[in-house]
């Protein structure tokens, strides 16, 4: 797969001060990344930027050796799917429509072909949303909204998904089911940048942190190496601490 | 398994346009002064070409006329996502009336027709879909900023078409207040082959963005990450929107409602998929200022009431309903 590379990247909003400060990454498939920072780190303006959705002030976003900003957007979006942060809620469409909005890079013919259709049922199988399909989405829940849209990011069959906080609004049973599927979509060849402040979660699924921190790559490396203790209390402001259970199994508290 | 919309659509497609066509068809037989069929059966004067020169292109005109707001109401909703928006909620009709109302208070009378008060009323509309494309480029508005901006623009054209019609002379005086009522008059085939052209031109533009427009529902973020450039579809679509608005205005007049009215029905009826939607909202909308104008000269016959009075009579009372049942 295409690798993703970010060399000293940095954006600013016109007449603002940089958002993102010179970052330097990269990431290939197969992987789950956890995009990790406090509240206006720069994680979202990341993503769009990966995504294609803003052009960098300085550095460059690659694929291969294409600059993500100046591929053609349905090329780009059948090699990378973003989910952002916010769609309205009040959307009149119902599931299975609004999972099919995925496949409109693969055709924007007037009508959704056949394969377009056998990606939806895919998608809706493995995101367990099968019984949701002919549902409103204005009626769901937050959790279950967030739900349609990673199918629908999984319907557009791109090797590359950025997530932005894709389980802010899920229950613990939910939660636990969307990072299995991450992981499972790692074993189907997938690369998942996922924007989360589930740090315990993201320490026990996720095989690399991108820690931001005012606009700056804090750490990126293993869970263990950035997430440790002191760089966290010193990002976040608060003590964190590993625990190991009896099983072998580490986890991550904080708050004094 | 998944509903193909293919089906459902073509088959509710086929319904509207057979309604459609049959009230296009059947109206010019209707009217205030009695016609007698059998003299129209013979082609016999006059009936004849009273139902040919004056009854057919004036159902024609308020047909095209009818489908093109429509649609262009239906588009205006579909970008802003705002199911009340008009072309005259973005100021458009009325730019379109300022450009139209100034070439008839401005021209040397022989020259305030067909194209010149086209033009004109087209540039008033480009001029305003231009103002608001740089503003946007300034700040990202929202939608409700671009609808309020809208709301100003309309208030300024409407002051200066007043100015206007002060300082005209008393028979243009009267040109222009009976051109701002609006209405379907009888007009040359070549004026409405043009309009049929130009509506045409639209209306095929718009069919080939439903699918887009449908992601668009999920917002401009969403519908980035599918692959759409939101901000070209935005504008295109405005400039289409003005196109049909301009084209009708600077025949008809403005005619307000029929852009909001029937868009907003037909999405309650038969739900939001613009692949159904826009080709519904033109046929609907067609049929809907055939009837008005069937109603406009048979109510008070022989007195005619302008067509933009009755789709204001209609539109005003279900518009009020529309914001109180929301």
């Amino acid at each position: 797969m295409t690798p993703l590379s970010l060399e000293a990247l940095q954006f600013a909003y016109p007449g603002q001060p940089p958002v993102l400060h010179g970052i330097d990454a990269a990431a290939a498939a197969p992987a789950v990344i956890g995009i990790v920072g406090p509240n206006g780190a720069g994680k979202s303006t990341l993503l769009d930027l990966i995504a294609g959705q803003r052009s960098p002030t300085a550095g460059q976003c690659t694929l291969g050796s294409q600059p993500v900003h100046r591929l053609p957007r349905e090329l780009l979006c059948r090699q990378i799917a973003h989910v952002p942060q916010l769609v309205p809620a009040d959307v009149p469409l119902t599931v299975e429509q609004v999972v099919l909005t995925g496949r409109l890079p693969h055709g924007s013919g007037l009508f959704e072909s056949e394969a377009d259709y056998a990606a939806m049922e895919q998608a809706l199988l493995r995101t367990r949303l099968t019984a949701f399909r002919g549902r409103p989405f204005a009626a769901l829940s937050g959790g279950e909204k967030q739900r349609v849209l990673l199918a629908a990011a999984v319907c557009q069959a791109a090797p590359i998904l950025l997530l932005d906080e894709p389980s802010a609004h899920l229950d613990p049973e939910n939660e636990a089911a969307m990072w299995e599927l991450f992981g499972e979509l790692k074993q189907t060849g997938h690369l998942v940048l996922v924007v989360t402040h589930h740090l315990a979660l993201a320490a026990q699924h996720c095989d690399r942190i991108w820690l931001l921190n005012h606009g700056r790559l804090a750490a990126d490396g293993s869970p263990c190496d950035a997430l440790e203790p002191a760089r966290l209390e010193q990002v976040f402001r608060v003590p964190f601490h590993w625990h190991q259970n009896p099983d072998g199994r580490v986890f991550l508290t904080y708050g004094h | 398994m998944a509903t193909d919309p293919r089906r459902p659509i073509t088959a509710r497609l086929a319904v509207a346009a057979a309604a459609a066509l049959a009230v296009t068809v059947l109206t010019p037989f209707l009217g205030g002064s009695g016609m007698d069929y059998g003299k129209l059966w013979r082609g016999e004067s006059p009936d004849w070409e009273i139902f040919l020169n004056l009854r057919v292109p004036r159902t024609l005109l308020a047909f095209l006329a009818g489908a093109a707001l429509s649609l262009a109401g239906a588009l205006y909703q579909a970008v802003l996502r705002e199911a009340l928006a008009t072309p005259s909620s973005l100021g458009v009709t009325s730019a379109a009336a300022l450009g139209a109302v100034a070439a008839i208070a401005l021209g040397s009378g022989e020259e305030a027709g067909f194209p010149l008060v086209w033009i004109a009323a087209l540039a008033g509309a480009g001029l305003v879909i231009a103002l608001v494309a740089a503003l946007g480029r300034i700040q990202r508005f929202s939608s409700f900023t671009l609808l309020l901006t809208g709301i100003a623009l309309s208030g300024i054209s409407t002051a200066l078409i007043l100015l206007l019609h002060s300082l005209a002379g008393i028979t243009r005086s009267f040109q222009i207040a009976h051109w701002l009522m609006g209405g379907i008059d009888a007009v040359s085939y070549p004026v409405l082959a043009a309009l049929a052209a130009a509506v045409a031109l639209g209306a095929v533009w718009s069919f080939r963005q439903a699918r887009l427009l449908n992601v668009l529902m999920l917002g401009e973020a969403w519908a980035a990450g599918r692959g759409i450039d939101h901000r070209r579809l935005n504008w295109q679509s405005f400039a289409v929107g003005a196109w049909l608005v301009g084209t009708v205005t600077a025949i008809t007049g403005p005619i307000g409602f029929v852009g909001l009215i029937v868009p907003h029905l037909l999405r309650r009826l038969c739900g939001p998929d613009y692949r159904l939607l826009l080709p519904l909202s033109l046929l609907a909308g067609g049929a809907f200022l055939v009837l008005c104008d069937t109603l406009s000269r048979t109510v008070l016959a022989p007195v005619e009431i302008p067509v933009g009075v009755t789709t204001a009579l209609l539109g005003g009372p279900f518009f009020v309903w529309l914001l109180w049942s929301r």
